[in-house]
Parts: C-alpha cells; sequence; structure tokens
C-alpha cells in the first residue's frame, strides 16, 4: 500500500518544506510552535499537512509552550516536533532540558538567523553551535545535524527522528537562514526505503517495568501513557524506577548513563563527508551552508594546484574528535570557515590536540562568507 | 451516594512511595485523598489517566499517583497536559498543581488553555505563598501579608483564581477547602467528567510558611467559609478578614479544541 504521507517523486522545495516533509515521512505526527522568522514555513506547511494525515497541530503560546506540548505528544506516543529560531530556542532550552532528563524522544529543528538578541530575523547565522550544546543547564550530550541543501533538510529530519527515538533524546536539526529559503530539487523515496526507528516497548508486566532500567545498549525501553504500565517521569534525578531519588549516588548512575548513551554509541550517531582527504596536508573543515561555498572554494584551489581537502561535519553533536584524532593524522593545516565568531573551530583545536594548525574564518552574520576568502587564506597558509 | 466502579481509592495511590515530603496539617495530602477518590469514582480506566504536575509542593503530586504521571518543569504543567490531550484523546488528563507554578510562572499558558477549551482538568493547591522555596510572596498572597520577600507587607493584590478562569472561559469553576472533604472529592469528579477545560481551586494556607507568621489569615475551616454556588464571580476575590466564598460557580458548555480543529480540517 502506498503511504499517502510520503510525497514520493521529485519536487522543488525550499529547506523548510523539506524539513517539513522529512518529518512527515519519518512519522511525525504532532507538531507545537511559535512563529519566527526564519523558521515559520515549517509550521505553516505542517499546518496544512498533519491534518490531512491524522496528525495533530498547534500554535502555541509561546516557544517554553510548544517544547512542552511537543514532550507531552512524544510521551502520549506520537513522533513530535517543533521547529523555530534562536530566540525561539532561548526559550525552548528549559524543557529541551526535561526531554534529556526525562528521555523523551523529539526533533527541535533550529533556522539559525544572525544573533545575539533580534539580530537579523531574515538573514543567515550559525552562532547557535554551543548554545544547541550547552544551552539548557547542566551536563548532557545531544545530538545535532546541520544540513547544507533543501535535500538534506529532508533526509537528515528523517535521520533525527531516528535517531531520536532509537537514543530516546531530543534531535537538533541546524539549520540556518540561507538552507531554509534555498529552494533546490529534493527527491522523497518511496516510503518503504525511508528508514524508521520505533521507540523501543517494554516486553515485561507492569511491575517488573523498570522505566530507567538499563538496557543492553543503554536507552531503557519505553512505555508511554496508556500503555498500562502507570509509569511516573520527572526531572528531579530518579532511579531506575524513575521516582525522584535526590542523592548523589543516584545522580551518579543516571547522568552517567545519560550521557554515556550518546558517547558510547557515536559512530553510529556520526555522518560526515570527505573529499580529497587522500593528498591533502590543508582541509577545509565544514557544516551547514558554509559547505556550499567551502566546496566552491576547495575546487577552486585545486585548480591553482592547491593539495587542499575538504571536510564536511554532517552531525555537529556529539563532536566527532574520533576524524581528526585518527581518520586523517596526516593533516597538517586545517581551516574553519563557519558564521559565527569562532565556535566549532574550538571544537576543531581540541579534538586536533595540537597535531596541526587550526585556522578560524569567521562572519559575523548575515550572509555567507565568500568562496574567494576561503580561498585567499588557503593560499596564504601555502606560503 | 454509591458508584459503579472498579476501583478504590487506594488503587490510586502508590503504596511505594512513602513516607510522604509534605508537612503536617499541610492540605495537600487530604486534597490528593479527595482526588484519589473522585477518580476511583470516575470509573475511568486506570491505565488512561494521566496527572501532570508542575514544580513545588504541589508539584510533587503527580508522582504519588499510580496512574501515568509526569512531573514537568516550572509552570509548564499545561501546555504538557495540551500536548498529551491531543495526542492521545483517549486519555483522561489532570494537572494538579500549585498558585506559584499555574498562575505565576505558568499564567501565560492557564489563560491559553482556558481559551482554547482544552479538554483537561486543573486542579490548583493555592496555599497563598511559594512553599518549598520558604515562603516567598506569590500571585495568590493576601495583601498586607508577611513573607519571606515581603517583609513590610505584601504590596500586591492576589488574584481572583475562579474570575480568572471564568472571564478565559473554562466550562467548569470551583473553589473548595480540604475542609470540604465530600464536597471537594465530587467537585474533582465533576470537573473529570467534564468536557471541556475545567478549574478547581483549593485554597489551603500553607501552615508552616505563611500561616505560621500571619495567624490572621482565613484556613478556610467551615466556620470562616461559606458554599454559596451562585455567587458572582467578581466577587470572590479574598481577603484575610473576610469569609470565604466556596461552592462550583460556572457550569456550561463551548466546544473543545479539537472539535474545533476537527470541524474545520475535515471539510
Amino acid at each position: 500500500m502506498v503511504d499517502p504521507s510520503v510525497m514520493t517523486g521529485e519536487h522543488f522545495w525550499m529547506g523548510n518544506i523539506a524539513c517539513a516533509e522529512g518529518a512527515i515521512s519519518a512519522g511525525c505526527r504532532f507538531f507545537a510552535g511559535y512563529p519566527i522568522t526564519p523558521a515559520t514555513e515549517i509550521a505553516e506547511q505542517m499546518a496544512r499537512r498533519l491534518p490531512q494525515i491524522k496528525g495533530v497541530y498547534i500554535q502555541m503560546e509561546d516557544e517554553i509552550a510548544s517544547m512542552a506540548a511537543v514532550l507531552g505528544a512524544s510521551w502520549a506516543g506520537r513522533k513530535s516536533m517543533t521547529a523555530t529560531s534562536g530566540p525561539g530556542l532561548s526559550l525552548m532550552l528549559e524543557n529541551i532540558g526535561l526531554g534529556i532528563m526525562t528521555e523523551t524522544p523529539c526533533v527541535i529543528v533550529n533556522v539559525q538567523r544572525g544573533s545575539p538578541s533580534t539580530g537579523l530575523p531574515t538573514l543567515v547565522g550559525q552562532a547557535d553551535m554551543m548554545q544547541a550544546r550547552w544551552g539548557a543547564h547542566g551536563d548532557y550530550e545531544i545530538i545535532a545535524y546541520a544540513p547544507s541543501s533543501a535535500q538534506e533538510c529532508f533526509d537528515l529530519t528523517v535521520l533525527a527522528f531516528y535517531m531520536s527515538e532509537k537514543y530516546r533524546v531530543p534531535v537538533f536539526i541546524l539549520s540556518d537562514g540561507f538552507v531554509g529559503y534555498m529552494t533546490e530539487k529534493v527527491v522523497v523515496p518511496p516510503a518503504e526505503s525511508i528508514p524508521q526507528f520505533n521507540r523501543q516497548k517494554p516486553n515485561v508486566s507492569r511491575e517488573k517495568y523498570l522505566p530507567h532500567h538499563l538496557a543492553d545498549n543503554e536507552v531503557p525501553p519505553m512505555a508511554v501513557f496508556g500503555d498500562g504500565y502507570c509509569v511516573h517521569a520527572t526531572g528531579l534525578t530518579h532511579d531506575d524506577r524513575g521516582y525522584p531519588d535526590t542523592t548523589e549516588q543516584a545522580q551518579d548512575i543516571l547522568i552517567k548513563r545519560l550521557i554515556g548513551k550518546i558517547r558510547l554509541n557515536i559512530d553510529d550517531i556520526t555522518r560526515y563527508e570527505a573529499t580529497y582527504l587522500d593528498d591533502a596536508a590543508m582541509v577545509v573543515v565544514s557544516y551547514g551552508i558554509t559547505s556550499r561555498v567551502c566546496a566552491k572554494a576547495v575546487e577552486l584551489a585545486r585548480s591553482q594546484g592547491i593539495a587542499v581537502g575538504h571536510l564536511r561535519i554532517i552531525s555537529v553533536w556529539p563532536f566527532p574528535d574520533h576524524l581528526f584524532r585518527w581518520s586523517f593524522p596526516d593533516v597538517k593545516h586545517w581551516i574553519v570557515p563557519e558564521i559565527n565568531m569562532g565556535q566549532i573551530v574550538r571544537e576543531v583545536q581540541r579534538a586536533v590536540c595540537g597535531q596541526g594548525t587550526v585556522t578560524p574564518v569567521s562572519h559575523a552574520g548575515g550572509d555567507v562568507i565568500r568562496a574567494e576568502k576561503i580561498l585567499s587564506v588557503l593560499k596564504e597558509l601555502c606560503k | 451516594m454509591t458508584y459503579n466502579s472498579p476501583y478504590t481509592k487506594d488503587d490510586f495511590l502508590r503504596d511505594d512511595r512513602g513516607p510522604h515530603i509534605w508537612c503536617p496539617q499541610c492540605g495537600i495530602r487530604p486534597s490528593i485523598q479527595c482526588f484519589a477518590g473522585a477518580l476511583a469514582q470516575t470509573g475511568i480506566d486506570r491505565d488512561k489517566i494521566v496527572v501532570v504536575s508542575g514544580i513545588g509542593c504541589a508539584g510533587r503530586i503527580a508522582g504519588y499517583m499510580y496512574c501515568d504521571s509526569f512531573h514537568a518543569t516550572h509552570g509548564r504543567a499545561i501546555p504538557f497536559a495540551t500536548g498529551v490531550k491531543l495526542a492521545n484523546p483517549d486519555l483522561t488528563v489532570v494537572v494538579f498543581s500549585g498558585d506559584g507554578d499555574l498562575f505565576a510562572i505558568g499564567g501565560n499558558h492557564f489563560i491559553h488553555a482556558t481559551r482554547r477549551n482544552i479538554d483537561i482538568s486543573v486542579f490548583c493547591i493555592n496555599n497563598g505563598v511559594y512553599g518549598m522555596t520558604g515562603g516567598q510572596s506569590a500571585p495568590t498572597t493576601h495583601m498586607g501579608a508577611w513573607t519571606a520577600t515581603s517583609p513590610y507587607g505584601n504590596c500586591e493584590p492576589p488574584f481572583n483564581l475562579p474570575h480568572l478562569a471564568e472571564s478565559c472561559g473554562a466550562v467548569y469553576v470551583a473553589r473548595w477547602t480540604p475542609a470540604y472533604t465530600d464536597e471537594l472529592t465530587q467537585s474533582m469528579r465533576e470537573a473529570i467528567q467534564t468536557r471541556g477545560f475545567s478549574f478547581v481551586e483549593i485554597v489551603t494556607p500553607c501552615p508552616t510558611n505563611y500561616v505560621r507568621y500571619n495567624p490572621t489569615v482565613n484556613t478556610g475551616s467551615k466556620e470562616h467559609t461559606r458554599i454559596d454556588h451562585s455567587a458572582d464571580v467578581h466577587s470572590l476575590q479574598y481577603s484575610c478578614e473576610a469569609q470565604l466564598v466556596v461552592g462550583t460557580f460556572v457550569r456550561r458548555q463551548r466546544p473543545v479544541f479539537e472539535v474545533q480543529q476537527n470541524n474545520r480540517t475535515q471539510t
């Protein structure tokens, strides 16, 4: 049977629409949000589409409520999502923290704009990378993917749902104002070839079910409301029954497991694309919209005889340290262009750990970095 | 009155969570006894009931109820419950939390869920202060009362909660105190069984951090209260001196959110 929710075929979509359709194709049937530029098209598409496929759309009173409703819908058994931009994400963070603590699968799309504060509502930025990683208070690990095209807005949103259900964690799509508004060809595959993961259900009786007991892969099965397990979930530190246990011992067990379930599975979560790495002593590291200009800069450099490679990080969190330490040990120079004043470049510096030089190429926001500027940095490093 | 229900009150209380955290004389414990009784009386399948709380003393209520339950962030119980109810309308969803949680940090969510007529019940323990953090003034603290953060007397007027709920469109609005065990139980049952956004205020000033410093506060005993179901909600503002009016003030019908939404999307 053909799944009517999956729009199999070729489309000419903007990134934000592709994001919404990726979510629907992944099985998302609940969206709560609040209008914000440059992410509103995702909410608008969900408002049109979800009622057609037995989904629920609600526009909440603010982003705090949106994120709370997304968690509630996930606990009621639906794959759930919200979409926003930096100012909205600032408000969502308290409930994203709750989602981490209660191990609630959900997806948050942040279409980044120039910032801080109200910043540049209609123009591009990449300065929320650290906010996604550290914005909620406390220690945690998060998963985030950064699309660089409309096609990737679709594909990575599908992947984000897959990972959020698999690891019971909120997953970010760190898009940006240009990727979100960029209109390109998007190929939607047949429904049966779209990877889906549905959270594991407990296979024991109510009496024996421990909602936060360690499973083999560190991710406990999830009974949702209405399943008959009388579950209790709390943002307080809790024991394996889900009951509050505000002790140092319970904290140690819980936090180490919440972090461990991501860190131990980093190979499964990581996505990247390496181009011309075989002979490169110099590599441009990029993510999101900046990847597009970096690809051009690398081609220009190659045409001028500069042996430069391109490492495009698709999964920015957890940061793929291992790529820098082990996969590409011969690289001497890392160049990190990004539309912020230096965020991921710090991660690269940490991961490279002195085994090469790391050069940032910064832009305060409002436009992409020009390929020519990156090329001039590469040429300078060749001298 | 007898009810045709497979449950008793005790079926809704977790027996593996004692002792509870509340102080002696606190009104929360008798209130959740009434709540458990009301849930039992409805006869609703226990596996289809969800209780959501926010943060604070009353925020701990969800954790003691034997059914699906969630202890949300401060003020966010109502939007969380909204997500639960819309995602699975077969569930009966009750938010049980405190006055600071629901009406200070969560006030915006309260007025919008009420306006939308989300089919949930909201029960509010109004203890007049932030109890768990040591008795700071709240949007429900009486004028002139001493609290840890109003050492010269509270200078803000308190919310009239039934009036607020009524004006936003709640279809069922009541106020009781734990002294009215039967009435409170019945009111909670009615609220749960009412289709649409229902609200029950439970006035029970914090004995530890409020009444101790403000001995003239009306603690809601029967001699200091009076039942008046027909009272005008505008008149329900309370002060330290006045007799507290309790009762069920609003019963009306209004289409719930899902019906409004479905009517439009299915045409």
